[in-house]
């Protein structure tokens, strides 16, 4: 074996690992509007993308003009990327579901901070989790990501990147305010350690290419604007030639496909970290800062004799169905804590179906879930 | 103009496999609008492949669908956010947006005041019908003043919309106004437009007889034709009118012209000035 070539180390806030994965995985253009607590990702990029490649750095009059720059670049060929927070993050519904219809790949960061409206800007939350599956109008597939740690952040962004480019879909990113602001040492992944993956380009003769067409895998490939395969892309129901259409088959091959090109490949998609769960009677299910918190109690709860484990959750959707059902099999409890009023844990009930016992612990007080509220509760058995 | 006119120019630049009809009403503008367009984009010799047309949402937002280039068709009010991002990467595509008036001074009136701001480099068109007509003919923010409209039965209250006047507000580097009765000249100022660096505004009044027209004294199509023929007036010779004389004139011709670079110019250079490259910008 090769020695592994040293990694670069960088001491940095979750905000600024989003950064470095982004650039990592070759984002270049980023559309945004200041908000607290995601700010850092904006500025950082405004010092950066100019001074790279092709780079483009745009500061956008709102949040639905930076959903709408990020997708026109998206359609030109770039890889593209925004941040922000609660209030704009609902303003970014609009042109998100557009995305999703036109399959545009973005990455979406949403930093979550308490709400409901201004809510608590500096203070954690992660009251936006139903927000990110359903906040655009519509049935529609989406995939949505989380981060517990500044090394998760980058590397949760490479992924959010990738799984953008190969499913051509928007990739949220749900960060809390207290992984973003958290500062410690991370590792820089080197040139080759990791995967990069770029939207697959039509190699048909325009004449042949169907934007919309339907594949074995349900992504077509994707050229950027002006490369000569003129088309039409729309927000309405379409047929496979990208043009408006009202025929009921095409409205139900469009709407399956989207969907399909999702959930069959669920193995890729679905990602959780699992921790001595293999025999655990009490299984805490949590994600984001609280997942941290999490950890601590289940090694706490294990020295106090309780067969504890974690199943952390790097994929909220499409929920890790596979992984809760396998825990399932011989989990007494589901411990679900939260900094919000039980967002998650309507995932964990709908797929538990009454089997286990599923024991909720909330926070919506700006504060976080500590250690010891998940151990009393782990202990609770 | 390669030896083709008329119908033969505008033949070349539709898709013939899209399904027409088209959604227009007989005695609509929008098809002069688009057929002007077409003319202007082969007058200037320009390859399909680089026009971008980015449409918004109602009647006019629906023209994309037919023409031959790239086209994205967008949402209500946000076909500026989404120009401003492909020719932001990639500065070679000529992008082209196409509005409304509801589109372009309601819903998207933020957007446009930011486009004109940063000056970038996007020709607007503003279809502007003084109605929103895909949705059954509410009031829009150019419905004149005392016209009678779905959501405003007893007559609307307040004051049309002066697109010239925001635009050059805002930092646009040109405007000008036509009307699908003046075709010829229409056709002028969109070359101009086209031609021009930085964000550029035409706009195009149009006749929306089905939800305008006949609810406010005009009794055929023809009429509204009629009245844009006698209202409309040389901006020039309008500036020389007594302000008791200028009331219902509509003044067209070019408004302004400035000459300064557009954001995505002052972009690339000052990427340039701090790497030593990336002036090219954009990428095939």
């Amino acid at each position: 074996m090769p020695r592994r070539k040293k990694r670069k180390e960088i001491f940095a806030l979750g905000n600024e690992a989003v950064v470095e994965g982004a650039l990592l995985a070759g984002c270049s253009f980023y559309g945004g509007y200041p908000i607290t607590p995601s700010s850092e990702i904006m500025e950082i990029m405004a010092a950066r993308l100019p001074m790279t490649g092709d780079g483009v750095f745009m500061q956008m009059e709102d949040e639905i003009a930076s959903m709408g720059a990020i997708v026109g670049a998206s359609l030109a060929g770039r890889k593209v990327m925004t941040a922000t927070s609660g209030p704009g993050f609902s303003l970014m519904q609009e042109n998100l579901g557009y995305a999703i219809m036109a399959e545009a790949p973005l990455v979406l960061v949403n930093v979550m901070r308490g709400g409901p409206s201004t809510g608590l800007p500096t203070s954690p939350a992660q009251a936006d989790v139903q927000q990110a599956r359903w906040g655009t109008h519509g049935d529609h597939p989406i995939i949505v990501l989380s981060a517990s740690d500044v090394q998760e952040c980058l590397d949760m962004t490479i992924t959010a990147f990738n799984m953008a480019e190969k499913y051509r879909t928007p990739v949220i990113l749900l960060l809390d305010e207290v992984t973003a602001h958290t500062r410690e040492k991370i590792e820089v992944p080197n040139e080759g350690e990791f995967e990069v993956f770029s939207r697959t380009v039509p190699s048909m003769p325009p004449e042949w290419y169907k934007p919309y067409e339907e594949t074995v895998r349900g992504v077509p490939p994707m050229p950027p604007l002006g490369a000569g395969y003129r088309f039409h892309v729309t927000g309405l129901t379409h047929d496979r030639n990208g043009f408006p259409t009202q025929r009921p088959e095409e409205i139900v091959e469009l709407l399956e496909r989207i969907h399909r090109k999702i959930d069959q490949f669920f193995y890729d998609i679905q990602l959780v970290d699992e921790v001595q769960t293999t025999d655990a009677d009490v299984v805490v299910i949590a994600y984001g800062s609280v997942a941290r918190s999490a950890e601590l109690a289940v090694h706490q709860a294990r020295l106090n004799g309780v067969r504890a484990g974690l199943l952390k959750l790097k994929t909220l959707f499409p929920y890790p169905r596979r992984h809760t059902e396998k825990i399932l099999g011989h989990a007494r409890t589901l411990v679900v804590p939260e900094m919000n009023m039980g967002q998650m844990s309507r995932e964990v009930k709908r797929v538990n179906m009454g089997r286990a016992s599923v024991r909720t612990i909330n926070r919506v007080d700006g504060q976080i879930v500590t250690p010891s509220e998940i151990l009393k509760v782990i202990m609770q058995g | 103009m390669n030896g083709l006119t008329g119908n033969d120019v505008i033949h070349q630049y539709l898709r013939h496999n899209k399904k027409f009809p088209h959604v227009l009403c007989p005695g609509c503008g929008h098809g002069i609008v688009l057929g002007t367009l077409i003319r202007s984009i082969h007058a200037l010799s320009i390859p399909k492949d680089d026009i971008v047309v980015v449409a918004g949402i109602g009647c006019s937002g629906r023209l994309a669908v037919y023409v031959d280039f790239n086209t994205v068709h967008t949402t209500h009010g946000r076909a500026l956010t989404f120009a401003t991002g492909i020719k932001m990467a990639n500065p070679k595509l000529k992008v082209i947006a196409l509005m409304g008036d509801g589109d372009a001074l309601s819903i998207g009136g933020n957007h446009l005041i930011h486009a004109a701001r940063r000056n970038i480099g996007v020709t607007a068109l503003v279809l502007n019908n003084s109605i929103y007509g895909m949705t059954g003919g509410q009031s829009s923010p150019a419905t004149p003043e005392g016209a009678t409209t779905m959501t405003n039965p007893y007559g609307q209250l307040d004051k049309a919309f002066d697109t010239v006047e925001l635009a050059r507000g805002a930092g646009a580097n040109y405007v000008a106004r036509g009307t699908v009765f003046h075709v010829k000249k229409l056709e002028k100022i969109m070359i101009e437009a086209l031609g021009r660096p930085g964000f550029s505004l035409v706009e195009a009044i149009t006749p929306c007889h089905t939800q305008y027209g006949r609810k406010n004294k005009f009794k055929t199509p023809v009429d509204m034709y009629q009245w844009l023929k006698k209202s409309a007036i040389d901006v020039e010779r309008y500036e020389e009118l007594a302000d008791d004389k200028r009331e219902g004139r509509l003044p067209i011709g070019v408004f302004f012209r400035r000459d300064r670079n557009g954001y995505e110019e002052r972009y690339y250079a000052m990427k340039e000035a701090l790497t030593g490259k990336g002036a090219k910008g954009g990428r095939k």
